[in-house]
């Protein structure tokens, strides 16, 4: 069996001395693309950057390719929530992905010719191309996406670790990343999405993660999105599984 | 008050006076490198640490002052002034990183709280010394008016020394600072040692504060560190031009402010230095060619003319149904909710353009050829944008002038085949012209 | 250390003027102007300059209507060229403040050309001569207190109005609460505030008192009403306790380290605001201690 891209082993992190992921215990699967699925404050993103060793956890192991972080770093990259820059920052949207390539070039080198094309390269990949020299703040929420997302290319790393890509995007932004991820999945890479729409998990994942608080479920998203896990992992909220119940039981079996 | 005489303006801008070769040289290396510095404290939004740090060398400086004098050193001596305010502004750092890692207060207040400590203890200190026999207390005074003017040879070559690392290491370490300024979590998460990296620009925000205190005062290395960024996004758009153009603008504050205090020796150089840093970003406030208050207002006119012509091309075009008959007013006068006098100044405006020619005969308007190839544009571009706002529920691209951007130079070729073939669907909507580039060929 | 009455009057004026800046830098805070009063302090200096060379004297009625209206123009000027030239908020304010300073300095020495004018005056006043006075109540704590009443009564009047503009400014828009008008008032409250206290008592209690025990109650008050009466208590407490160090420790500490007698009390404006400093510090490191490490979570959850 090959090594997990990324496993994570009882982790526990608290914020503000206030317990948010609670003994969590995730295997992602190579190859394949996994939803981390649930409520408002489940802890999914903190789920991503406490793996990522950006907000220190209590206790836990992680390892990504069988080793630490530090170990593969390059093999993995990490798409932020749009929300987490300041999109008036005086780049274009060439030089953002090109911090992609910052690790690969090196301390203290410049940014060369060679560079720049391979950022054009990657942004062609999320059909941008034509965009390459506008100022972020020019762009609009979903090309501002699609700009992480090259980034993320950019890299070329196995494991794209991306906190909700699909939040408040325009269609054509969501065709753009439905492509990359299959294409990800395609050259064989592995991809962990943030995912906060539960219609459509069925449809863009193959895994799925339920997660509040703690892991309610996981595994093959057929297998995982029951009308009785998402109850367990959306609590009282039950008007909204039960209408979801209808949709998933008609869009699940139309998936192969 | 006396005005130079000629002759001695020419001896000070031919850099005759060896003291004023001197300081123009410290102040200017010293504008460069807190411009640099200050480029990515501005982007980092942390303008005002170097405010809050050049306060906290206050008590450095005093318990500088006070070991010196307890020891039996010279306590005007230079050294364990600078190594004390040092060691206070690093404590500084170290109050403000606890306040960020380990409460909810927002960096500003943290800002403010750290310099108000730090400054208050200094003055306590301060006030002590002055109750030392031996009157120094006014030696120490300088620090905080500034004395740029008084620099010594010594002095300058420190400043040169000092101002050269930093500016090598803010250059270095260019992309990496910028990353960290941009988006830290994700350096983070790439491996970049982000918090060193904080430390160190941090760090040259000290030396940057020892280094301008000891030289040209605490108001001049916070309006140094403040003023010239501040400036530059006014004139340029990426991170590299802004760096260079603040550089540019803290040295051309210096300049500016010695040939000024060499021309008043009267006046302060620290405070002129200033004003010359005031009125560079004023002049950038007004004029600057990228956020300027000028170059926006004249976009916001001119996009408002170019919307009021399009309109009206559009009107003229529906009435006159794809051709180039001529319409009458009182036609367009019914069609929009337009006074006669807008319609009339704004048919005037574009057929001095040669747009549409005005018959008084017949009170009419018609469309000239290039008015009419322009008119297909306008209304097949703005049907395609509708088109493509219910077609792709787009959240509409930000910044886009929709009728003036040609809609395939905003969405790929492919959207725009896919919306014209909906459109050639659609035979009950009103017919949209083709494109007068194609057609042409 | 022998405590006078003049001691008793110097805390009663630190504490009613800690006090008074309290109330409004809670609201500042709040809205992230922090940085406002340090700002001020530096800015008002052309606008007492300006009025000594207009009305040529150092009374002190026209020295404080140029400070005012310098303390004023500078939060106006910050916060418009900070919208209209879409310049980030402590940049704005560092432009403004710096050259207002700057205008000051050289103000004052083409003034200094007539006649004695020291711009440290002005930012130093100090605590200890504010109270001098033959009898009876010094007419610093009449000022004092007065800016207090007045501070109170109208962040009781507008409480709520300030609360909301602070929490959600454009929910308070919408609700009809025009949130550059309040901001405006309280930069103009604040401006009142401060230079009244410059000119008695020196800017550095001011910048300190208007953050410092806000920020210190901050750390652990959950509502905004209470955060302004815990401020108002470590606004007290740290006058006290400030000038109790000014008196007797700082000065007996220095004497023995230098081996020289005659160090008296040092600032008693400058202990203040240190020991709000060592208030807030202490409050936070016991809060940084306190909190549950690692270990213990894990125990929970093996249970």
């Amino acid at each position: 069996m090959t090594t997990p891209p990324l496993q994570i082993n009882s982790l526990n992190v608290s914020y503000h001395s206030k317990l948010v992921l609670w003994d969590v215990g995730v295997s992602i699967q190579p190859g394949r693309t996994t939803a981390i699925v649930g409520p408002n404050g489940a802890g999914k993103s903190t789920l991503l950057k406490a793996a990522l060793g950006l907000i220190p956890a209590s206790s836990g192991d992680i390892s990504f390719y069988g080793g630490p972080l530090r170990k593969c770093r390059s093999r993995v990259a990490y798409v932020p929530q749009r929300e987490s820059v300041d999109w008036d920052f005086p780049v274009n949207a060439r030089d953002v992905v090109a911090m992609g390539l910052y690790r690969r070039i090196g301390w203290c080198l410049p940014v060369r010719s060679i560079h720049r094309r391979m950022a054009d390269e990657a942004l062609a990949d999320v059909g941008m191309a034509d965009f390459a020299c506008r100022q972020i703040s020019q762009l609009s929420g979903g090309q501002q996406q699609r700009v992480f997302l090259a980034r993320a290319l950019a890299q070329k790393a196995d494991l794209y670790l991306m906190d909700e890509p699909f939040a408040s995007v325009d269609a054509a932004t969501e065709q753009a990343i439905l492509a990359v991820l299959e294409r990800i999945k395609n050259a064989g890479g592995t991809v962990v999405c943030v995912h906060h729409d539960l219609e459509t998990v069925a449809q863009y994942f193959d895994d799925a993660v339920l997660l509040n608080m703690r892991i309610v479920a996981q595994g093959p998203v057929i297998d995982v999105m029951t009308p009785e896990n998402l109850r367990k992992t959306y609590g009282a909220r039950l008007a909204l599984v039960d209408e979801l119940e209808t949709n998933l039981s008609s869009s699940i079996p139309a998936r192969k | 008050m006396a005005y130079p005489t000629l002759e001695n303006v020419l001896r000070i801008l031919t850099l005759q006076d060896h003291n004023t070769r001197i300081v123009l040289a410290g102040a200017c290396a010293f504008g460069v490198a807190a411009g640099l510095v200050g480029a990515f404290l501005l982007l980092r939004k942390r303008s005002l640490l170097g405010d809050t740090l050049g306060h906290a060398t206050l008590p450095g400086v005093a318990i500088g002052f006070l070991i010196a004098y307890g020891t039996g050193i010279d306590p005007r001596s230079f050294l364990p002034l600078a190594l004390g305010a040092t060691l206070t502004s690093v404590a500084g750092i170290a109050a403000l990183l606890l306040i960020r890692r380990f409460s909810t207060i927002k960096d500003d207040a943290a800002l403010a709280i750290v310099l108000s400590v730090f400054f208050g203890f200094g003055v306590a200190l301060l006030s002590a010394i002055q109750q030392l026999p031996g009157g120094f207390a006014s030696g120490l005074e300088h620090l905080i008016y500034g004395s740029a003017a008084t620099m010594s040879s010594t002095d300058t070559s420190f400043v040169l020394v000092s101002s050269l690392c930093i500016a090598v290491i803010c250059i270095a370490l260019f992309k990496e600072f910028s990353l960290l300024c941009f988006d830290e979590p994700y350096a983070r998460s790439s491996g970049w040692p982000a918090t060193a990296l904080d430390l160190l620009l941090m760090s040259l925000v000290v030396w940057t504060t020892v280094v301008g205190i000891q030289t040209v005062g605490i108001l001049l290395v916070v309006a140094l560190l403040v003023i010239p960024p501040a400036s530059a996004r006014f004139w340029c758009d990426g991170m590299g031009a802004m760096a260079t153009v603040s550089a540019l603008c803290g040295g051309l504050s210096c300049l500016f402010g010695v040939f000024l205090s060499a021309l008043f020796p009267k006046w302060p150089t620290g405070a002129l230095i200033v004003l010359s840093a005031g009125a560079i970003f004023a002049a950038g406030l007004v004029f600057g060619p990228t956020r300027g208050i000028l170059i926006r207002s004249i976009r916001t006119r001119r996009e408002e003319l170019k919307l009021r012509r399009d309109h009206m091309l559009r009107a003229v075009f529906e009435c006159a149904e794809n051709s180039s008959e001529s319409v009458p007013l009182s036609q367009l006068l019914t069609k929009r909710p337009w006074s006669r006098r807008h319609v009339t100044s704004e048919i005037a405006r574009l057929a001095d353009r040669g747009l549409l020619t005005f018959s008084l005969s017949n009170d009419s308007v018609q469309l000239t050829t290039t008015g009419l190839s322009e008119a297909r544009r306008l209304v097949r571009n703005h049907r395609l944008w509708e088109l493509y706002l219910i077609q792709h529920a787009e959240i509409a691209p930000a910044h886009v002038d929709r009728d003036a951007d040609r809609i395939e130079h905003v969405l790929s070729l492919r959207i725009v085949e896919e919306l014209e073939d909906i459109l050639d669907q659609r035979p009950h909507d009103r017919l949209v012209p083709r494109d007068p580039e194609k057609s042409h060929l | 250390m022998i405590w006078t009455e003049l001691d008793t009057w110097i805390v009663i004026a630190g504490a009613l003027t800690a006090m008074s800046c309290a109330l409004p830098g809670v609201f500042l805070q709040l809205n992230k102007q922090s940085m406002l009063g340090d700002a001020i302090s530096h800015a008002v200096l052309p606008g007492i300059a300006i009025a000594f060379l207009l009305s040529g004297s150092k009374d002190t009625l026209p020295m404080l209507a140029g400070a005012l209206a310098a303390g004023v123009l500078t939060a106006i000027l910050s916060g418009t060229i900070q919208r209209i030239g879409q310049v980030e908020q402590g940049a704005s304010l560092g432009v403004v403040f710096c050259v207002f300073f700057a205008v000051g300095i050289l103000l004052v020495r083409v003034a200094a050309d007539h006649v004695d004018l020291d711009p440290s005056c002005v930012l130093f006043g100090s605590l200890e001569l504010a109270v001098i006075q033959s009898s009876g109540i010094p007419k610093v704590v009449w000022t004092s207190l007065i800016t207090l009443a007045v501070n109170s009564v109208l962040v009781a009047l507008f409480f709520k109005e300030l609360r909301l503009s602070a929490f959600d400014n454009r929910y308070a828009a919408s609700a009809g609460i025009p949130p550059e008008s309040v901001r405006l008032g309280l930069t103009i409250l604040t401006s009142i505030t401060s230079v009244m206290a410059f000119e008695s008592i020196g800017s550095i209690l001011v910048i300190a008192m208007l953050i410092v025990p806000g920020a210190t109650a901050l750390l652990f008050c959950r509502s905004v009403g209470s955060v302004l009466f815990a401020s108002l208590g470590f606004a007290a407490l740290a006058s006290a306790g400030g000038h109790l160090l000014a008196i007797s420790t700082i000065p007996a500490m220095l004497s023995y380290l230098l081996d020289n007698p005659d160090i008296g009390s040092v600032s008693s404006a400058g202990m203040m605001a240190t020991c709000a400093g060592l208030m807030f510090f202490s409050i936070l490191l016991g809060k940084i201690l306190s909190k549950p490490r690692g270990a213990s979570v894990t125990q929970v959850d093996t249970q």
